[in-house]
């Protein structure tokens, strides 16, 4: 029983850890390819793990397994939105195919400041010019995003 | 490697299955146009690696390489930060602010 459930596990973990390597093979842009690797490795290695704790079945092995696919649980989510929060800042392009970008027009690139963060402290705690905790925002008004509203739609 | 073979055939599946991605990643990792494609195949690649080692694990019924990815998943989400640190720091070279 133990050892269909092992081969079970086995089979659908590495399947997904192989779809996500399709998918960082054949997605059309960094953010497509970073959504698809994330989310199917972390589960394929979950699983993979799983299938090592049925398989040996012991208390100190369920303990590592259970720490390391807390750990891949909680940190692969972080890594993923810092770097695709990096790859955004440098300004690596979307797929010509994506339907919006709600951060466009939004966020001062200089300061790395969001819309929504100036619109709730304030003009005279963010005057142009000043400093703030993320750095200096800038006096260029025409990289000011607009106020209020929902993202427009094009 | 003999002693692979002869495991039984979801062992060679998931040995197969993660070479395959493990080549696909590397591809990724040479051909990326951007850095952060580099860092994110870098990153899978290691993953794959750490389920290669739990595969090995099973099939060679040694629990002791489980620790090895543990610290492995350490290293990757380590690296992974130090990247999209120097990657968001470098993004604007003529405003650092940090020095």
């Amino acid at each position: 029983m133990a050892e269909v459930v092992v081969a079970v596990l086995l089979v659908v973990g590495s399947s997904l850890m192989f779809v996500a390597a399709l998918g960082i093979l054949r997605m059309p842009d960094l953010f497509t390819r970073m959504q698809a690797t994330t989310k199917a490795a972390t589960l394929g290695v979950g699983l993979l793990l799983a299938a090592a704790a049925v398989e040996f079945g012991d208390l100190a092995v369920t303990t590592r397994v259970l720490a390391a696919a807390v750990f891949i649980a909680m940190t692969a989510p972080v890594a993923a939105h810092l770097l695709g929060r990096a790859a955004y800042f440098l300004g690596v392009p979307l797929w010509e195919g994506s339907v919006r970008d709600e951060l466009r027009g939004r966020y001062n690139e200089r300061a790395h400041a969001l819309a929504s963060l100036e619109e709730e402290l304030g003009e005279g705690r963010l005057a142009p010019g000043r400093a703030t905790r993320r750095g200096v925002i800038s006096d260029d008004v025409s990289n000011q995003p607009e106020t209020g509203g929902h993202p427009v739609e094009e | 490697m003999t002693g692979l073979l002869a495991g039984n055939p979801a062992e060679i599946f998931a040995v197969a299955a993660l070479c395959a991605g493990v080549a696909m990643a590397g591809f990724r990792l040479v051909r990326g146009p951007s850095l952060p494609d580099r860092v994110v195949a870098l990153d899978l690649l290691t993953i794959q690696g750490l389920g290669l080692l739990t595969v090995y694990a099973v099939a060679a019924g040694r629990s002791a390489y489980l620790d090895v990815g543990i610290v492995l998943t350490l290293v990757t989400f380590l690296a992974t930060t130090a990247f999209a640190y120097y990657i968001e720091k470098g993004s604007h070279p003529g405003e650092r602010r940090d020095g």
